[in-house]
């Protein structure tokens, strides 16, 4: 039978290749392992050399699943759903279940997960490892508050059942741990009763301050709100953008998602995205809401991932990839902090399609948890010479106003900034000297923003 | 009426894509294989996915002793779990290196004894009762290996080629009955037994293969290559004469 022992190292071998996040850059010459179930996984921790880092679906943007030299052990064999309990409810799967996965098994049951980011690629590892929001962070927090355990596999081999109360360090440590505490096999996740459709009710804002207000109105009326925003409009236009809020469909049975998704399976020429296109484009999404603003029923699935309509969307940006920058700013410094975001990415030139505004609720149970209350805007910067000023610039605006950069998205940021952005980092650290001392587990990312620490 | 597919080695991806397949078409499935641990989940995968009635068994195959018991476990077992036709699906596999064979000679009976051997019994006990069923179907995994030995993993291929010999009769000597028999030629798989692995190209996804297996067994077909274009390399293959053939390092 297949499952009979095939020699170890077949069962381990790996295969090497140049890899880059969603955002293509940067990149990394690594080495991979895809085990077949946590038992390979366990061996391959004990018997690779090198550092190792757990990857899951590729959805970070820059190099937080990346390890130059290293190797990724690629986790999305590991999809087994071991428990639905209906009555909670309640599921408990392996890590590299997807959020697309996890949606068309709960459907049936009229069941959905309560927090799901903006892609269905994304895998229940890499969520919980970035504690990933939705747009629905208000009311719901972050994945983070939706966990019974996790069940980690430490680099010693051991398997530990996180719990927040029973192992309240090793837990928040795990928790936007960006993969550096161990490898996810497991987590028992909370759901939610919810209609499979949503009514979207779409409005138009024409200025910053008009979008920020509808945004503050609907966080506490609505179960979801995310805002499209131009990037390339300024001046008195700045910030000018779209407002969808949902509510579930009263009746349950709503269109049903079509399967059929359409690809982008080759590079765009880099120049075909300039200010003029893009502002086209921005302005063509804004002015087809009608001022009135409209509302439309759409299959859940088709809310949460608009950007999934159109696979390999990153590849619009050409060979040269993309940076995205996302923010969070607290509410009293957010108003001119934004704009002044705003305004220096229009003066720049440096187009971003539609970015992304949206308010945060509770500070995040991780200790590099990203959501923290105000509002958080995420924008595409593609790669041209002086995109890294550009960055820079963000960051310090982001630093003068008190804010922090998600790391999930960065490719950028400098190592000084993460401490100030990230308080309860020492903390962090101090469990990963003691569960890992030997740094057996590194990324790019890791390395790039000294987040282990101690040089 | 609900079938039943029993199904050998479903820790495999293959066969555990394949249960799926059969779960979401309505089948009830009894999932078979040596290791508990690695088949309690994928039991617990296959019934959330599909809803399906699914029943485990956890039998080393392998071991001769045991296979005239297990023929009986299996029909029973199976047999117990639904009102229609029981249906069998075995992916059968050890693939050791062709140089670690070499330096292990003994390794030839282990791979023809679990490639070929186990599997022909089991089914040589189990065919009376497809007889008698009077229909089902029976899908059995073999390999592109099999249609020319090639220095690089003749043993493996040998053994192979023993089955398909096995199942072309067997199908001959089913069909009177309404038995279906669907031999699977696969070409690379991206499972483990391919991955990072040199020299392997155009590997297949398990969930796309078990798809065309399923569409090709309900459809009644002999034999399925899967992907499709592996049918048209290896009529290429096998047609290049043996003077050139044995000089190719393949
Ligand atoms: C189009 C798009 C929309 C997005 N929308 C949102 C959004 O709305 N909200 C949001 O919060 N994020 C969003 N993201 C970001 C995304 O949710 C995170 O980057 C997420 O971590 C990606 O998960 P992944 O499975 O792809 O993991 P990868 O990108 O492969 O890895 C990300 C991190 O998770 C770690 N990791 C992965 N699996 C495991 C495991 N099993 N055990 C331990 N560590 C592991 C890796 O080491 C790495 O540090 C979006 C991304 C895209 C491309």
């Amino acid at each position: 039978m297949a499952d009979l022992p095939l020699d170890a190292q077949r069962r381990l071998r790996s295969a090497t290749a140049v890899r880059g996040g969603w955002g293509r850059y940067p990149r990394a010459t690594m080495s991979a392992w895809r085990p077949e179930s946590p038992e390979d996984a366990a061996a391959l921790l004990l018997r690779a050399d090198g550092p190792l880092l757990p990857v899951g679906g590729l959805r970070s943007y820059g190099d937080q699943a990346l390890l130059t030299g290293g190797g990724a052990i690629r986790m999305l064999r590991l999809n087994r759903f071991l428990a639905l309990d209906t009555a909670t409810p309640a599921v408990e799967c392996e890590a590299g279940v997807t959020f697309g996965e996890l949606l068309e098994v709960l459907a049936p049951h009229g069941l959905s997960v309560p927090v799901s980011p903006g892609t269905r690629f994304v895998t229940l590892g890499g969520a919980i490892a970035n504690d990933v929001h939705g747009k629905n962070h208000d009311r719901f927090g972050a994945v983070g508050a939706h966990l019974d355990w996790i069940d980690l596999l430490l680099v010693s081999g051991e398997v530990r059942r996180l719990t927040p109360s029973g192992t309240p360090e090793l837990f928040a440590a795990t928790l936007g741990g960006c993969g550096l505490t161990g490898l996810i096999l497991r987590a028992r996740l909370r759901l939610q009763r919810t209609s499979q459709a949503v009514e979207v009710r779409y409005s138009r804002h024409d200025n910053l301050e008009a979008l920020m207000a509808a945004l503050v109105e609907a966080r506490n009326a609505a179960s979801y709100s995310v805002a499209w925003l131009d990037a390339v409009a300024a001046g008195a236009r700045l910030g000018r953008g779209v407002l969808e809020t949902a509510e579930p469909a009263a009746d349950t049975d709503g269109p049903r998602a079509s399967d059929r998704w359409l690809a982008l399976p080759f590079d765009l020429p880099g120049g075909l995205l300039n200010r003029w296109t893009v502002g086209a484009f921005n302005a063509l999404y804004y002015r087809r809401i009608p001022v009135g603003g409209r509302t439309r029923r759409l299959p859940l699935a088709r809310f949460l991932y608009p950007l999934d309509a159109i696979g390999g969307w990153n590849r619009l940006y050409g060979r040269a990839g993309f940076h995205q920058f996302q923010c969070v700013l607290p509410e009293a410094t957010a108003p001119t902090g934004l704009a002044r975001i705003l305004e220096r990415v229009t003066a720049s030139g440096r187009a971003s399609f539609l970015a992304v505004l949206k308010t945060l609720g509770a500070e995040g149970a991780g200790h590099l948890s990203f959501p923290r209350p105000g509002f958080t805007l995420a924008l595409d910067i593609p790669r041209r010479p002086g995109s890294l000023e550009l960055l820079a610039a963000l960051e310090r605006l982001t630093l003068e106003h008190e804010g922090r950069v998600y790391l999930a998205k960065d490719s950028a940021l400098s190592a000084e900034s993460v401490p100030v952005m990230y308080p309860r980092l020492p903390a962090f650290r101090r469990v990963l000297a003691e569960v890992d001392p030997e740094a057996r587990l590194q990324s790019d990312m890791a390395r790039r923003l000294g987040l282990r620490g101690g040089g | 009426m609900r079938p039943v597919w029993i199904v050998l080695g479903a820790t495999s991806p293959l066969a555990r894509a394949f249960a799926i397949e059969a779960g979401r078409a309505g089948a009830a499935l009894l999932l078979v294989a040596r290791d508990a641990e690695r088949l309690a989940p994928v039991a617990a995968d296959a019934a959330i996915r599909t809803g399906a009635e699914v029943d485990t068994l956890v039998a080393d195959f392998a071991e001769p002793a045991g296979l005239a018991a297990l023929a009986t476990t299996c029909w029973d077992r199976a047999g117990a779990l639904g009102d229609g036709p029981v249906c069998l699906f075995a992916a059968a596999g050890t693939m050791p290196d062709q140089a670690q064979i070499d330096a292990q000679p003994e390794l030839v009976r282990r791979v023809f004894a679990v490639n070929a051997v186990s599997l022909a019994e089991l089914l040589q006990r189990l065919a009376p009762r497809f007889e008698a069923q009077r229909g089902g179907r029976i899908v059995v995994v073999g390999s592109v290996a099999a249609e020319r030995g090639r220095p690089s993993n003749y043993v493996y291929g040998a053994s192979k080629a023993a089955l398909q010999t096995y199942l072309q009769g067997l199908r001959g000597r089913l069909f009177p009955a309404g038995v279906g028999l669907t031999t699977v030629v696969p070409g690379f798989l991206d499972t483990a037994m391919t991955y990072g692995l040199p020299g392997t190209f155009l590997v297949a996804a398990p969930e796309t293969a078990a798809r065309r297996i399923w569409r090709a067994a309900a459809r009644g077909r002999e034999v399925v290559y899967v992907p499709w274009f592996w049918r048209w390399i290896m009529l290429v293959i096998r047609l290049i004469p043996e003077p050139l053939f044995k000089r190719l390092k393949l």
